[in-house]
């Protein structure tokens, strides 16, 4: 009888006062692609912890090659074939392709590191998958895509028969990501087993062959990625009906919010377009196309070196991000952790740190008031969260997320640039801020929203401006909206 | 009966919030508790109301650097020059007290250097991105050279009552420079905890690049927090030349990190963003409590350093440990 690579049955895992895996079983064979779906918290990060060795099962069973085995430690998943490709890449940026694949397992020749025989051995295993990388480059000069790979060379070399790949698609563009999934039906061709984890479904049918479901702690079923729809996955993963996953009620656009003419930076070339009181423009494009760069201009974070700005039909010059949120434009960064989170401090502290002034005056602060504001939030976008005090490291990335969109509610702007409003956050999350979105573009907030997830741009925007490197290429109405018309458009044809 | 609801929430809060700074400070204030018993057997003086008083002398010039201290480990930076800042403002307070000026005059200009002095690292650090620990420990070198190339290396007497009087005189038993470091305490404690700047200060020490893109002026705080920095050194650079009866060019030498230590002492992360006043007021007085002590017990001084150097390292380390479990039961 043919065994499979890998089981995992019934594991458990209890940390003090979360009870985070309630007997969850998975099985994979070899040569294929397992995809791992749940919302945030449903079980996913701890299960390939306990797979990885960083934290040890509590209760269970894991089998590969049908033999039970203890996997205590990251040494002894190693040892067994396990290699785990975190989101956060971990590899060491000043130091060479080369070396990084070698850390702390160098070729040695009379007590010093052989560099020839590891430059030879790791270009050879970066040939192998047909890469165009030179080892001895030093990482940070990589694209992320590249990094990801070289994760993925560093798994070969280690002989690992079992990759685990933890959102690798999140911060890649479109094409990086074809490259990615030829990448993997390569690894599969080698027989290797690939668990993927994503969020996002649309990739699915591409990569995967099959798909386990957890929520909350409990794996609720696996089929074939053919057999099942996304809708299905979805009921699955929240435990309910999905009727309204994404919303948009058009609303026909009034007077010009905000207008950008011929804006040129550093990093932006002749960008020109406007935006209306209760639109939702979406910014397309691939990742590095420059639409971020394009927000850091108006706001004053990068330098403008010709081209105007003008905020309700008024010319202006931002020069420091304080004026343009003094203009009422508020900017929603899309790095979470990076860029806005104080992961130390509590919800109520993230929440109000823009609308201080209101609640306090010198030494005198208005703690009523300071509640008053941030409870109004939390019912409104209905965070979860145990307390006010609680730090919003403790929370789950989508209720995060809400607390961080809070912060610019509060100072009540009339223009919100939302740089990938959903990255990362669980299907539940998305869905309440798609219609937090489509609430405050009806009562006339114009809304601009960078997003790399196409289903969302079409979905959300009423209208949708395409970037390709550093330039505007092109403008759709809702009415042409479509994937194929916006990859024409971000993709040099 | 509404009154009454509101009330006892309030109390519930009060309670609460008592229990959790409890709980925050339980190593240090257990530490310092048995400091505090072991030393009240072992050395009968140890809690005469003199012995107490002057404790609390001697802790107040080391507590009124580590308040600012507290806000610039807060805010993600350090500040090495403290030190220094104290001779130079003992310098050229002790100066013009010499020539005759009225020491209101000599304590505002040894003030305003010390400011000047924090303002010259405030604009270097907000506008450049070299490292404070660099920066501040350069301008230590600059103004420990300064006083003595000024000084000759020699000490300046002080001859006028009203700059005595200022360190050396107390209020109905209570010593001025006591009085100057609950002035700074209370001070700090209100920047901190109930200013916008404070909540500024945590955010720039929390996650610059997240203060940036909230719009905060990053840039006028670190020149504010080092300027204030300077001026608490100065100030107790005053009190210190002032109870020394004489201007010493040496003085201050190393004071810098029994301020750091204090703060670190209080659970204030030298990686900016978390700590608070209350346990710098705790770690300042476990530092000055086995100074004492030891004195009291007759131990030779250099055997003190050695003796202040394990204490520190143990309550530092205990910190580590209670922290550790709070977090981990925090991922509950």
């Amino acid at each position: 009888m043919e065994h499979n690579l890998l089981e995992m049955n019934n594991i458990h895992k209890r940390f003090p006062g979360v009870y985070a895996l309630r007997g969850v079983s998975l099985s994979l064979k070899a040569g294929e692609v397992l995809a791992l779906v749940g919302e945030n918290g449903a079980g996913k990060s701890t299960l390939i912890n306990v797979l990885g060795g960083i934290h040890p099962k509590d209760d269970g069973e894991i089998r590969i090659d049908g033999k039970p085995v203890e996997i205590n430690s990251v040494a002894d998943a190693r040892a067994n074939g396990v290699s785990i490709i975190h989101q956060e890449l971990v590899l060491v940026p000043h130091l060479t392709v080369a070396e990084n694949i070698f850390l702390n397992r160098e070729p040695k020749r009379g007590g010093l590191v052989d560099y020839k025989t590891m430059f030879q051995d790791a270009q050879r295993f970066i040939d192998g998958l047909g890469l165009k990388i030179d080892a001895s480059e030093q990482v940070f000069r990589l694209t992320i895509a590249e990094q990801q790979v070289i994760e993925i060379v560093k798994a070969i070399s280690f002989q690992s028969r079992i990759i685990v790949m933890d959102e690798p698609t999140s911060s890649l563009s479109e094409n990086e990501i074809d490259a990615l999934f030829e990448h993997i039906a390569a690894l599969k061709a080698k027989g290797i087993g690939i668990i993927y984890i994503s969020h996002r479904l649309s990739e699915l049918p591409r990569v995967a062959d099959r798909v386990t479901v957890l929520r909350d702690g409990q794996s609720v079923g696996s089929a074939n990625v053919a057999d099942i729809s996304n809708d299905e996955i979805v009921r699955m993963m929240v435990g309910r009906e999905m009727t309204r996953y994404y919303t948009r009620t058009y609303n026909q656009a009034t007077e010009e919010a905000l207008r950008v003419e011929h804006l040129t930076t550093a990093r932006v070339k002749d960008v020109s377009f406007s935006v209306r009181k209760g639109e939702i423009l979406g910014f397309a494009g691939l990742v590095g196309a420059g639409r971020t760069e394009v927000m850091k201009g108006i706001l004053g974070f990068d330098p403008v070196l010709s081209g105007s700005v003008y905020v309700g039909g008024k010319r202006v010059t931002i020069k420091h991000p304080s004026q343009a949120y003094a203009l009422k434009i508020g900017y929603i960064p899309e790095n979470r952790r990076e860029e806005s989170l104080f992961g130390f401090r509590s919800v109520q502290y993230n929440l109000t740190l823009r609308v201080l002034r209101s609640f306090i005056r010198g030494v005198r602060v208005n703690s009523a008031k300071e509640q008053q504001i941030t409870s109004e939030y939390v019912e409104k976008l209905s965070i979860k969260t145990a307390s006010y005090a609680t730090k919003i490291q403790n929370l789950s990335g989508g209720n995060q997320q809400k607390v961080v969109i809070s912060r610019w509610l509060a100072a009540k702007p009339d223009i919100l640039i939302m740089d990938e409003p959903t990255r990362g956050i669980d299907v539940g999350a998305k869905a309440e801020i798609y219609e937090l979105m489509n609430a405050l573009a009806a009562e006339g907030m114009a809304i601009i929203m960078i997003s790399s997830e196409l289903p969302e741009v079409i979905n959300i925007s009423d209208r949708v401006i395409v970037m390709r490197e550093n330039r505007i290429s092109g403008m759709l109405e809702k009415s042409q909206l479509s994937q194929e018309a916006i990859m024409q458009y971000a993709v040099n044809l | 009966m509404e009154t009454k609801q509101v009330e006892l929430s309030s109390n519930n809060g009060t309670l609460k919030r008592l229990g959790r700074w409890f709980v925050n400070y339980a190593g240090q204030l257990g530490f310092l508790l048995i400091l505090i018993v072991v030393l009240s057997f072992s050395a009968p003086t140890f809690l005469k109301t003199n012995n107490i008083i002057n404790v609390s002398r001697q802790v107040s010039v080391n507590m009124i650097i580590a308040c600012a201290m507290t806000i610039v480990l807060i805010s993600g930076g350090i500040d090495l020059s403290t030190g220094s800042v104290m001779a130079m403002s003992g310098m050229v307070s002790a100066y013009l007290s010499f020539s005759g000026y009225p020491f209101v005059f000599c304590a505002l200009a040894g003030v305003l250097t010390g400011v000047l002095s924090g303002l010259v690292n405030g604009l270097i650090l907000a506008n450049t991105k070299l490292p404070p620990f660099i920066v501040t420990y350069a301008m230590q070198s600059i103004l420990r050279g300064i006083v003595f190339v000024a000084t000759g290396a020699g000490t300046i007497r002080l001859q006028n009552q009203a700059y005595l009087d200022f360190g050396g005189s107390s209020v109905g038993g209570i010593p001025l420079p006591v009085l100057y470091m609950i002035a700074i305490i209370l001070l700090t404690w209100l920047v901190l905890g109930r200013s916008k700047m404070g909540r500024h200060i945590y955010a720039i020490g929390g996650n610059p690049r997240a203060a940036q893109f909230a719009g905060i002026n990053i840039k006028r705080i670190v020149v504010l927090i080092y300027s204030l920095c300077g001026a608490c050194a100065a100030l107790a650079g005053l009190v210190l030349t002032s109870r020394n009866t004489s201007m010493q060019p040496a003085v201050g030498i190393g004071s810098e990190m029994d301020a750091i230590a204090a703060v670190v002492l209080g659970g204030t992360s030298m990686a900016g963003g978390q700590g608070a006043i209350a346990g710098t007021i705790i770690g300042a007085f476990i530092i000055g409590i086995i100074n004492n002590g030891l004195n009291l017990l007759g131990m030779d001084s250099y055997y003190q350093y050695i003796c202040k150097g394990i204490v520190i390292l143990f309550a530092v380390y205990m910190d580590d440990v209670k922290n550790k479990k709070i977090s981990t039961g925090k991922a509950l």
